[in-house]
């Protein structure tokens, strides 16, 4: 059987004969005729798009309008036509959303009832983070809100468990692999199991695209309109995926997803947990991985300023070779990283402690945007003063990039507010940013030069940010 | 009666399925062409050279056309003819349509349209208020200017004066659904175009006029937006007259919607400008002269920059009484996107020049801006000023109001101002007074973090300023199974209008909702139509429809009543009943009887709105048939050593008079706050210095998301019924609660003046860089 097999609301599909980067939301509306999921930005900002993708890890909300087709093999996706009962009984969020008048001019309605559908099914109630990736421009959220609360308790339908049972009844009979088939499909386009092949892959073809969540690349095609091609899918390889205890430290493989790391540095590295609860939406996070957000070494990525305050380790592998070194000599330039052709990030490692960092995101909205200026400091002390510091930003130059001269002012000097005015002024010699349309050249300056303060003020235990102010 | 019941969005169920069909959704027939635009890369010049051959080569593509391929360009203007589909020869802005592509999906035609090779001559391109003032570059011949009283000289006269200088943004409409339109050929070269518009009837005008048909050659059907904003009233034109010319010419189906960017890059927005202005004022800040410019950036081309900007010029006083002041307006042509309607049409605008003016003057006084305000109201409609015990001041001499009649700076009698008891009871109901020391006090104790907290009104200006618009019709059938077909010129794009519109129909037959359906806006059913706009959807297709129905139930009563030998005046209609006679029929057989007695159960209705009288060059006369009011206290916090702020509370007390749904008119309420709110806090547009919109997708441009609305969020109706004859003693409500978003703006104002001696200066939209470089300006000022 050729192409890939996945199933959709319910009714397994395959789909062959269309271009590798042909997306979840053109063919839905275009193929299908399933109109109800919406186009409204066609990059991931907005979330009209968002459906429910299921696999055996669970269900999450994505955007499909960057969501490729090959990314879906062996998987369950649900769009808003298959939310309601078999019999057309409506979900308990629907029926919310009509009773608490949470819908006007209903565009972005399909988005938010799969997004609020997923939560549901999953038990979470933070309703503005799992709701942050869903614009609205009618009803200022309110009634929103009120629906998704007014929604929590009911049970969550039977037919919602349908995918999940399917893909774990297709693991059990060895039924995925058909869904996984795809391997030999006309579709070009590898989608590896391990990270082996995938080395061994890259290492003859390293003029190919990789894609992991596809929520950069993905606007390679729909905005750039680039034809990418060969191209790797690597979200089928489950040991990229892992997060691995190793003592001490933490290794974090490339494909896992921002919302699978979030989750896993609650505990141990809870600022950067917070810095990741607003890296981008729910719908990005469970696409994005760590991995990604190295390797196409934007200067306004989240993930490495606080790696590199963490002093984290980039391994990565080249067919059977692999190197390790400093994440923060990966960056060499704008948009130049140094990686071999075929040469790939395999992981990343991290300390499993460092109680001192603090991570600071600075954008013109709270949620769902990209920094003017990400800081993330590291310091520490011994006997009042200071015996090491690690002071990464994003957003300052054209790179993700350490501080070097405030890290030297403090260093050695006592653990005082009169230290860090020193290298709040010594930090104007480490970076010269840029003016865009996020911030001024100036405001960047002054805002991370100020965030030292903070970072004084929060570790004295003062309140630091508006957000945890309550009226 | 379901009129003022809180019914759900009459589509909700269709929404929340996705099942409710906007024109992307329409199935389109397989030979189906899909259209894109190729844009200028440059802001202002001549093309000098157009190669199509890549354009015309690339896969997929059906046909290209350029300005050579048109005898007669078609003008796709609102206003001026000033709007040629294709530049023809020059570009007036970066984003400009150059050539259309047709090819056989959506995506190959965008794919098509970025290969055209385009060589320009540069010339210089005036991008900003100081460009277009220097080189006179301006619509009409100069400044419009209205003055009443003598503005000057009171402020010569008086003890005190401010004055200052306030850049205000423009804003991104973000319709979620972006522009969108379909055409398919009929017989006879006839066309029928879906669209999302506001505006149906432009539509059709613009596509006769581009194909040399008359108007009754196309018909133009809207079911709904996907959100408008005012985003819809012009703006869709370019997209209906490329599909019609390409349908035309193609014999095939043709259908454009604007990616996103491209949404951004070619529509219009929100007006920016500056307002200078210049108050004397007294020693308990009542204003004793005023004097504001306008200065207005419009872009390209005329749209309808100058009824916007007459807005703002009859929203400068909001609810103050303004004895001496002079405005004089700017209305500036730049090589920019054309501005646009947008909710408030220009009377956001206005409003926050004199909500500004009111914090400056509180703040050289060190006095609540709010007694500043209350100082300065009209006087209340009953003569009495209710003023809450908190805010109890001297008494004013008011014998010179009480003279003659307040009148605006438009010469208009205000004689409907609730704003006094309105805010007294917002006060009472939000603690203003309270929370206000409570503030001071926490900020006293806070050096990082500081909290900001401020009331303001609004009194919204209800009619199309240009007089004709204020008409509207209706198309209602009653069939013989007595279920009812229900047709206006109104536009569906979100704000309930429909539902409000069935409601005051189902009031009239005394039957179910059930009974009533809802159909597509369509220039075939009622023809001549206003844009849904100005906030006028309900008052004027909410009466036509009622005459309408009206007179259908006046012939079934007067065919009942025949049959009972009563008077006509005994029937009733009600619970789905005909009542006559001590008898109670089912509406159904009521109607099928009717049928049979050859008694006709169609009729249209029609309304135009009594008592209008407008002079806008003189800017005098009785523009509005009534205001609406409304207040809003907003609670921020701002960080001082970044400027992040956020809205921790908002508490909206807004007049939609006897509502005919309460439910959609909270709706409307809060949604129009937090869009004000985003239009004066994170909604930047930013230009670059060669007129490219840089903030063009919403991963630049930021509309507030979930998180941003109020914490503690309190919405509430004013609830009495509206003093002048409208549709169920219900007032507007889709532009004025927009402006309740000010309250935000100036919370900000005032934690930022919280931080030390000097006024804030505040501009907008106060991005986390504007509040902290206020910041900077207070502490400097110490």
């Amino acid at each position: 059987m050729a192409g890939i097999a996945f199933l959709l609301n319910g009714t397994p599909v395959r789909v062959d004969a269309e271009p590798p980067t042909r997306t979840l939301l053109d063919w839905l509306r275009e193929n299908r005729g399933l109109t109800g999921t919406k186009e409204g930005c066609n990059e991931g900002d907005c979330g009209a798009c968002t459906v429910m993708v299921t696999d055996a890890r669970g269900s999450r909300a994505l955007n499909a309008c960057i969501l490729f087709l090959p990314q879906l093999a062996g998987k369950a996706v649900r769009t808003v036509e298959g939310l309601s009962g078999p019999g057309g009984q409506l979900h308990p969020v629907q029926q919310a959303m009509i009773d608490h008048h949470g819908s006007q001019c209903g565009f972005c309605t399909p988005g938010f009832v799969m997004s609020m559908a997923t939560a549901h099914l999953n038990g979470q109630t933070d309703h503005d983070d799992q709701l942050a990736g869903n614009l609205c421009r009618c009803t200022g959220y309110a009634p929103i809100i009120r629906a998704a609360r007014a929604a929590e308790s009911a049970p969550v339908p039977d037919w919602m468990n349908a995918d999940h049972d399917f893909i774990c009844s297709q693991i059990s009979s060895g039924g995925e692999a058909e869904g996984r088939g795809g391997q030999t499909a006309p579709l070009p386009g590898l989608r590896p199991e391990t990270t082996d092949e995938l080395a061994d892959w890259y290492a003859a073809h390293p003029q190919a695209t990789l894609i992991a969540g596809a929520t950069d690349v993905g606007l390679w095609v729909t905005k750039q309109l680039r034809d990418l091609a060969p191209v790797a899918f690597l979200n089928g390889i489950a040991d990229l995926a892992r997060i691995e205890p190793q003592g001490d430290h933490i290794r974090i493989g490339a494909g896992v997803t921002i919302a699978a790391l979030r989750a896993a540095m609650q505990g141990p590295h809870p600022s950067f947990a917070e810095l990741l609860r607003r890296y981008a939406s729910e719908q990005v996070r469970n696409a994005a991985t760590i991995g990604g957000n190295i390797a196409n070494g934007s200067p306004i990525g989240d993930g490495p300023p606080a790696l590199i305050a963490l002093g984290a380790t980039l391994h990565l592998r080249r067919g059977a070779m692999r190197r390790d070194m400093a994440l923060e000599d990966f960056f060499l330039d704008y948009r130049k990283q140094d990686r071999q052709p075929g040469e790939f990030v395999e992981a990343v490692t991290i300390p499993a402690k460092a109680p001192a960092l603090r991570c600071y995101k600075i954008s013109k909205r709270f949620d769902q945007d990209i920094s003017a200026v990400c800081g993330a400091i590291n310091v520490t002390c011994a006997g009042g003063k200071v015996t090491a510091a690690r002071i990464a930003f994003g957003g300052m130059a054209g790179i993700p990039k350490r501080a070097a001269q405030a890290e030297a002012a403090l260093v050695g000097q006592d653990w005082a507010e009169a230290t860090i005015r020193k290298a709040m002024a010594a930090m104007a010699q480490d970076f010269t940013p840029l003016s865009d349309m996020r911030a001024s050249s100036a405001y960047r300056m002054q805002t991370a030069q100020n965030l030292l303060l903070r970072y004084f003020h929060d570790l004295s235990g003062h309140p630091v940010s508006v957000l945890e102010v309550t009226p | 009666m379901s009129a003022g019941k809180s019914l759900p969005h009459d589509a909700a169920p269709l929404h929340v399925t996705g099942q409710a069909r906007y024109v992307d959704d329409i199935p389109m027939p397989a030979n189906a062409v899909h259209l894109a635009f190729g844009l200028s890369t440059i802001a202002h010049g001549k093309v000098v050279s157009l190669d199509l051959s890549a354009v015309r080569a690339a896969p997929g593509v059906i046909a290209v056309w350029g300005p050579d391929d048109f005898d007669d360009m078609p003008d796709c203007s609102p206003s001026a003819h000033d709007e040629p589909l294709l530049a023809t020869g020059t570009v007036h802005y970066l984003g400009m349509p150059l050539f259309l592509v047709a090819a056989d999906s959506h995506l190959a035609a965008r794919k098509a349209a970025r290969l055209a090779r385009v060589s320009y001559e540069d010339w210089p391109a005036l991008l900003t208020v100081d460009d277009a003032l220097a080189a006179d570059s301006r619509f009409e011949q100069g400044p419009v200017i209205w003055a009443k009283g003598d503005a000057p000289r009171a402020i010569a006269a008086s003890d005190r004066v401010v004055e200052g200088r306030f850049e205000v943004g423009g804003q991104e409409h973000f319709y979620l659904e972006g522009q969108v339109a379909a055409a398919l050929p009929l017989e006879g070269g006839d066309l029928l175009i879906h669209s999302s518009t506001q505006h149906p009837t432009e539509i059709q005008h613009k596509v006769a006029h581009a194909l040399h048909l008359p108007m009754n050659a196309v018909r133009v059907e809207v079911r709904r937006m996907g959100g408008g904003f005012g985003g819809k009233e012009s703006q869709g034109n370019a997209l209906a007259i490329a599909c019609a010319v390409a349908a035309a010419r193609l014999g095939r189906p043709a259908k454009m919607r604007y990616d996103r960017d491209d949404d951004m890059m070619i529509t219009g927005k929100r007006h920016d400008l500056r307002i200078l202005y210049r108050a004397g004022f007294d020693d308990q800040g009542r204003v004793t002269g005023l004097e504001f410019t306008h200065l207005f950036r419009c872009g390209w081309a005329q749209d309808l920059s100058l009824p916007v900007a007459d807005r703002a010029m009859l929203h400068a006083d909001n609810c103050y009484h303004l004895p001496h002041i002079r405005i004089e307006s700017h209305r500036l042509k730049t090589h920019t996107q054309s501005a646009t309607a947008f909710r408030g049409f220009g009377g956001p605008q206005g409003m926050i020049g004199i909500e500004r003016v009111m914090d400056h003057i509180a703040h050289q006084l060190g006095r609540d801006p709010l007694a500043v305000r209350l100082a300065n109201f009209y006087a209340a409609s009953d003569g009495r000023g209710a003023l809450p015990p908190a805010l109890a001041r001297p008494p004013r001499d008011i014998s010179e109001q009480m003279k003659g009649r307040q009148t605006t700076p438009f010469h208009m009698e205000v004689d409907d101002f609730i704003g006094h008891e309105l805010v007294a009871d917002l006060v009472a109901r939000s603690d203003y007074a309270a929370r206000r020391a409570e503030i001071a006090a926490w900020n006293a104790a806070s050096p990082v973090l500081k909290r900001g907290i401020a009331l303001t009104p609004v009194k919204f200006g209800i009619s199309f300023t240009l007089t004709h618009l204020n008409q509207a019709g209706a198309l209602v059938h009653v069939y013989q199974d007595g279920s009812i077909h229900l047709n206006h010129g109104g536009t569906e794009m979100g704000q309930g209008l429909f539902q409000k519109v069935a409601q005051v129909a189902a009031g009239v037959f005394g039957v179910d909702l059930a009974a009533i359906k809802i159909t597509a806006t369509d220039t075939a059913k009622v023809p001549n139509t206003s844009a849904t706009a100005a906030s006028s959807g309900s008052d004027l297709n909410g009466m036509a429809t009622r005459a309408a129905c009206e007179v259908i139930r006046d012939r079934m009563a007067a065919f009942i009543a025949d049959k009972h030998q009563v008077p006509p005046t005994r029937v009733r209609f009600e619970g789905g009943m005909v009542r006559v006679a001590g008898e109670a029929y089912p509406f159904a057989r009521v109607a099928q009887w009717a049928y049979e007695a050859r008694v006709s159960l169609s009729s249209t209705g029609f309304y135009a709105t009594p008592k209008l009288q407008w002079d806008r060059k003189a800017g005098k006369g009785r523009p509005f048939l009534y205001f609406a009011y409304g207040a809003a206290v907003t609670e921020v916090v701002i960080d001082t050593l970044t400027g992040e702020n956020r809205i921790l509370r908002a508490d909206l007390l807004h007049d939609t008079g006897t509502s005919l749904n309460p439910a959609l008119d909270i709706g409307q309420v809060e949604g129009a706050y937090v869009q004000g709110a985003g239009w004066l806090t994170t909604e930047e547009l930013v230009w670059d210095g060669k007129g490219r919109l840089a903030t063009h997708a919403p991963s630049t441009y930021k509309i507030p998301a979930c998180s941003d609305r109020p914490a503690v969020f309190n919405v509430a109706l004013w609830g009495q019924p509206n003093r002048e004859e409208t549709v169920g003693k219900s007032k507007a409500v889709g532009e004025p609660p927009f402006m309740l978003g000010i309250s935000a703006f100036l919370a900000l104002s005032d934690a930022v003046a919280s931080c030390g001696a000097g006024y804030p200066a505040l501009d907008a939209p106060a991005t986390a860089e504007r509040v902290l470089a206020a910041v900077g300006r207070v502490r400097g000022a110490a």
